[in-house]
């Protein structure tokens, strides 16, 4: 389902070269619940951006749903983005002062999806997250959580291959926190597969599978069976 | 994405900082409504001056002496003494000039003109009785030179109502008072009506004599000043011309037509030069405004990459969710060239109300041309477009990455 092999990504400046992701591969199945770890500085937003096809590799082979994202072009990224990947940002980036629908109907406008069409699939996934009556709600108008809800409902709508979370709750109250992961959990469950990265371990453990970088290499990749806090 | 659909995100995008879109329109505005003004002003007055021209007769036709030939240098047009009133009888009495009805020499000449303690300077033109007829001039009060006057020489004046007040004030009864002119004391018998005019040949600013008096009794000549020759229509104006210089070059003996020592110009003539300059006027307030449409449109520019810079975020969100380059450029275009047209629009609406009023406190005819209408709007099309692009570009271009991570 997703193939990384011997990915490499090499940020050059004018005098210095950066490794930031050292031969890195791995796979993620269907229904995988994956979170990636690891210090500041360890590649994982590096790796965040080629899995998200924001960024391409410097060398090896992504594979996503089939499809190979190493060497496309901008604006074939840009659909792979739409059609596959559904994003949750730590900074929510809902539009301002637009509505919690009308966010969560732009990727769909972008496909082209028909307008009536949007509109329902957006009420059942606002549904979904718990926001039906925030629905016409500005996003100035919500708390932090609500927002993530409203961009949870809005990775969910294209009904993409994964969805990839960034930090979805480094902005985010504790009690929010807890509630943003019980949504993942559940779409976990219905069968979504979920790629998130975080420095908390207190949120990786709800994840099914650790994955821990350090110095753009891969360190450590357990299953975590019991969903259990993996160091205090 | 639709069209509709873009066209109505970027007027919400729009809406939301309504200052910043006012100040930047307010640039198109003041830039289209200044070409539509002052482009109308421009055909305004220039239709007004062809009204009042046209209002001299355009059947008639002007001969006046030509300057003299010294070598290569030829003299201004006027001065010469090659006219003389002989050439009128004659056009008078040719029975091969077809298409003339009537012909009006005159001599005319500045002079100081004293009435009491009252002196101006001013026009004195001697005339025969058809020259009211000819110049389309009538009589306010008492009546106009005779050809019972031309005949005896009598020494009487109409004045021009300009000439009447700078010599007797207002309110004065004019008729039968004594004006003085290089020391002939003349009879005021008439004032003619105000015709409006301005300039050199004021016909208001004037005094008229009978021209045999003018010629013998106050300035001592033999010759005339111009010959005003009547077409029988407007529609036969070159044949006269042309008849009118064959005969004249006839009888001065020249046979190179380069040579005449007249010239003949119709009100055409002088309507085509006016209406050059006045064109030329126009032109050039028009060139006067574009510059401000085109500070308008850098003011546009400047919006537009201070919204880039701004929205930075945005468009590396809309960039992950699946905006290609295209939807980028198409949606901050759309955006510029709302502004400009929008601005068009009002700027227009607010040119031509400028130039209505104006052209009413002017008195002058109100004309606004289509062509103008569609120039502004084009252009402040057109400036969306390419003060747009630039900014559009720009956003396009922003990697998503940077722009999502930018603060």
């Amino acid at each position: 389902m997703i193939s990384l092999s011997h990915i490499t990504k090499i940020y050059k400046t004018e005098t210095i070269e950066t490794k930031a992701l050292d031969d890195v591969s791995f796979e993620i199945k269907k229904g995988e619940f994956v979170a990636i770890m690891g210090p500041s500085g360890s590649g994982k937003s590096t790796l965040m951006h080629i899995l998200g096809a924001l960024d391409l590799p410097t060398s090896g082979t992504y594979t996503l749903d089939n499809e190979t994202v190493s060497a496309l072009s901008e604006d074939e990224l840009a659909d792979m983005r739409n059609r596959k990947i559904g994003f949750i940002f730590q900074a929510f980036n809902l539009l301002p002062r637009t509505t919690a629908i009308k966010n969560v109907m732009i990727p769909m406008m972008y496909a082209g999806v028909p307008k009536e069409e949007r509109v329902i699939r957006a009420k059942k996934y606002l549904e979904m997250v718990g926001l039906k009556d925030r629905m016409y709600h500005t996003s100035n108008q919500i708390s932090g959580g609500q927002q993530q809800r409203v961009a949870i409902a809005r990775g969910l709508a294209m009904n993409p291959a994964i969805l990839l979370a960034d930090e979805p709750t480094g902005n985010i109250a504790t009690t929010q926190a807890e509630e943003i992961m019980n949504i993942f959990e559940e779409l976990n469950n219905k069968g979504h597969t979920i790629v998130m990265i975080t420095h908390e371990p207190d949120i990786a453990h709800h994840a099914k599978r650790i994955i821990i970088l350090r110095d753009g290499k891969i360190i450590s990749d357990v299953k975590n069976g019991k969903r259990k806090k993996l160091w205090n | 994405m639709e069209l509709r659909e873009i066209v109505t995100e970027a007027l919400g995008t729009l809406t939301i900082n309504k200052l910043r879109t006012g100040l930047a329109v307010l640039g198109i505005i003041i830039g289209i409504g200044s070409v539509i003004a002052l482009i109308s002003l421009g055909q305004s007055s220039q239709k007004s001056i062809e009204n009042q021209i046209q209002s001299l007769g355009s059947n008639i036709l002007t001969v006046s002496p030509a300057g003299q030939n010294t070598g290569a240098v030829r003299g201004a047009g006027g001065g010469g003494t090659t006219l003389t009133p002989e050439d009128a009888s004659a056009l008078k009495s040719a029975t091969t000039l077809t298409t003339i009805a009537r012909i009006s020499p005159e001599y005319a000449r500045r002079s100081q003109v004293t009435a009491g303690r009252n002196n101006t300077n001013t026009q004195i033109i001697g005339v025969e009785s058809q020259y009211a007829d000819i110049r389309k001039l009538t009589v306010a009060t008492g009546a106009f030179i005779t050809d019972r006057d031309v005949s005896v020489l009598s020494k009487v004046a109409v004045l021009g109502p300009q000439a009447a007040s700078d010599l007797f004030g207002d309110g004065t009864e004019l008729l039968g008072q004594s004006i003085r002119i290089n020391g002939q004391i003349l009879t005021v018998i008439g004032v003619t009506s105000s015709k409006g005019g301005s300039g050199f040949n004021n016909p208001d600013d004037a005094i008229y004599v009978p021209l045999s008096t003018a010629q013998k009794i106050l300035f001592g000549v033999n010759n005339l000043t111009s010959i005003a020759v009547e077409a029988k229509d407007s529609g036969v104006m070159t044949e006269t011309q042309n008849e009118i210089g064959y005969f004249l070059l006839a009888r001065h003996k020249i046979s190179d037509p380069a040579n005449a020592d007249f010239t003949i110009f119709s009100q055409n003539d002088i309507l085509n030069t006016v209406s050059q300059v006045t064109g030329t006027f126009t032109t050039l307030l028009g060139g006067i405004a574009a510059i401000s449409l085109l500070v308008g449109g850098i003011g546009i520019m400047n919006i537009m990459l201070v919204t880039v810079t701004e929205r930075t975020r945005e468009i590396g969100l809309r960039k992950a969710l699946g905006a290609k380059k295209r939807l980028i450029i198409t949606q901050f275009l759309t955006e510029a060239i709302l502004l400009t047209i929008i601005g068009g629009i009002v700027g227009m609406a607010l040119g031509i109300i400028i130039s209505y009023i104006l052209t009413r406190v002017m008195n002058m005819p109100f004309t606004i041309s289509p062509f103008s209408v569609i120039l502004a709007l084009g252009v402040s099309g057109g400036i969306g477009i390419l003060f747009g692009w630039y900014p559009a570009k720009k956003a396009a271009d922003l990697l998503p990455i940077e722009a999502l991570r930018y603060e």
